[in-house]
């Protein structure tokens, strides 16, 4: 039987469209990190700001993500499972950083968080700052990873646990957690993954200090304006492997989340 | 007591996080700097910015939604030998740090690139490309899952009854992920107005020729330009607005 056609009509295009858009750039970048040979790229990698800032952007992305692994979660559970008035609003307000450009979430948090803040707390130009920034521009994914589940959780099970006198905490440890951690921990590594690759949110509010608050993003920005694309690409050949290395994570969660399914 | 813990947990965190800054620059604005607010906003350098943003906009997006629907369709329809791979390279973009894929671009189009003759870098090109390779994923990743849900049976079926492949496209699958792709179509436009670091590092940031919008908000605040740094921020933030608007109500639709 002759299949739908459009996939190979589709698929000569996509190809063409992938490969001069995206796969000859990146061609591109790793074949001139490559242009000082193996010595060169890692004199590049290993360079004390280099590693200061990769190290800051790693640290700060993993509590970013945790932070909003937990609170995310919360948000979640308060979304699908408490009802109070203008939850539907609350329930929008979430998507707001995917809709908000980056560079304006870092000034609305510099103007809150920054030296004329009206709660008091002075973080700018901090590394408190990142991860400010990171929160904001990372707290979605948990929220919209785990909000699924939690809607298609039967509550039946959990009723059943409380009636065989299981314990509140009990029965989130037992029932609901195995349930939305996958979703959690999906939510979480592309929350660190984007938290890795952050500049817009963090390029005002961070004050960019070498070895204090400047992330790699940034390092790699100030590589380029300086003259210097090649040790620009070699670190960010690093983060190219990081996203690679997240993706796959990613891949892996859901093989483990859909095992029972699969069969 | 539990639920009203967590509920005071949620609702202080999404204050803190988002509300309380975002609602204290809109009240700073109308509050303090509402006339030189419009000025800056009408400002020629100003309106210049907002129109590059949204030329790149105009072609990032269809091109995108074009390629969306293609390579979702060759995603969940195909079959072919590196699928996976294509999958997991569409994705990239989301994990990819903006910067890097603004130097991959420095890198090809530059002096010493590959295509260093086609002058890219530095103009308008340059700030399309970097637009379409940000936002390459959030049409597909829409369209992948309802064409999963959806099934063939439909194509089969108008197949069976002599519809040409185009027919089948536009009479059948296309109105069944049509939801899909504007809640796409929204994300990937979003996406594109808000771009900062691939477009920082290829477009060289000319005032008044090659600058974006929120390009313009940075150089505003570091030139000390307060007053339209928060008037180019909020006139970008009430789009933000009308797209959450939007994305609010085409949400609910999903999977239909």
């Amino acid at each position: 039987m002759r299949r739908f056609a459009a996939p190979s009509l589709s698929f000569g295009f996509v190809t063409v469209f992938l490969s001069v858009v995206a796969a000859l750039p990146l061609a591109a970048l790793v074949w001139s990190s490559t242009k000082g040979g193996a010595s060169g790229f890692w004199a590049t990698v290993s360079a004390p700001e280099a590693v200061a800032a990769l190290e800051l952007t790693l640290a700060v992305a993993a509590i970013a993500a945790v932070t909003n692994a937990v609170l995310g979660t919360v948000t979640a559970w308060v979304l699908v499972r408490d009802d109070f008035p203008g939850k539907s609003l609350v329930n929008a307000v979430v998507d707001l950083p995917f809709a908000l450009p980056t560079v304006v979430a870092g000034l609305i948090l510099l103007t809150f968080y920054g030296p004329r803040s009206p709660v008091g707390v002075h973080a700018a130009f901090t590394r408190t700052a990142v991860w400010l920034a990171l929160l904001f521009v990372t707290l979605p994914f948990v929220v919209r990873t785990v909000q699924p589940v939690l809607i298609e959780l039967d509550v039946e099970m959990e009723e059943a646990a409380r009636s065989l006198g299981a314990g509140r905490l009990a029965v989130f440890r037992r029932i609901v957690l195995p349930n939305i951690l996958p979703g959690i921990l999906s939510g979480l590594t592309m929350a660190f993954a984007r938290a890795v690759g952050e500049i817009g949110s963090i390029v005002l509010i961070s004050g960019n200090l070498p070895f204090r608050t400047e992330v790699a993003s940034v390092f790699i920005f100030n590589q380029i304006q300086s003259g210097n694309p090649h040790g620009a690409a070699a670190l960010a050949v690093v983060l190219l492997a990081i996203s690679f290395a997240v993706l796959l994570g990613v891949g892996g969660v859901r093989r483990f989340a859909t095992r029972h399914e699969r069969g | 007591m539990g639920k009203f813990a967590l509920r005071g947990v949620a609702l202080f965190y999404l204050a803190a996080i988002l509300l309380a800054p975002l609602g204290l620059v809109v009240w700073h604005t109308f509050r303090y700097d509402a006339h030189d607010a419009w000025i800056a906003l009408t400002d020629h350098n100003t309106l210049h910015a907002f129109q590059m943003t949204l030329i790149a906009v105009g072609i990032s997006v269809p091109l995108n939604a074009v390629f969306g629907i293609a390579v979702a369709l060759a995603i969940v329809r195909g079959r072919f030998p590196g699928k996976g791979l294509l999958n997991a390279f569409v994705d990239l973009p989301l994990a990819l740090s903006p910067v890097v894929v603004g130097v991959a671009l420095f890198l090809l189009y530059g002096r010493t690139g590959w295509l260093s003759g086609f002058h890219v870098l530095f103009s308008l090109p340059a700030i399309v490309l970097a637009s379409i390779f940000v936002s390459l994923p959030f049409v597909a990743r829409e369209v992948v899952p309802t064409l999963r849900e959806v099934g063939d049976e439909q194509e089969q079926a108008a197949h069976t009854l002599g519809a040409s492949p185009w027919q089948t496209f536009w009479r059948v699958t296309l109105p069944s992920i049509r939801w899909a792709v504007v809640y796409g179509v929204v994300l990937t436009t979003a996406r594109c107005l808000g771009e900062y670091g691939a477009v920082a590092v290829v477009s060289g940031n000319i005032e008044g020729k090659t600058q974006t919008a929120t390009l313009a908000v940075q150089d505003a605040y570091e030139n000390l330009d307060h007053a339209g740094a928060y008037a180019i921020s909020l006139a970008l933030a009430l789009i933000a607005v009308v797209v959450l608007v939007v994305m609010t109500a085409v949400r609910p639709r999903e999977g239909h």
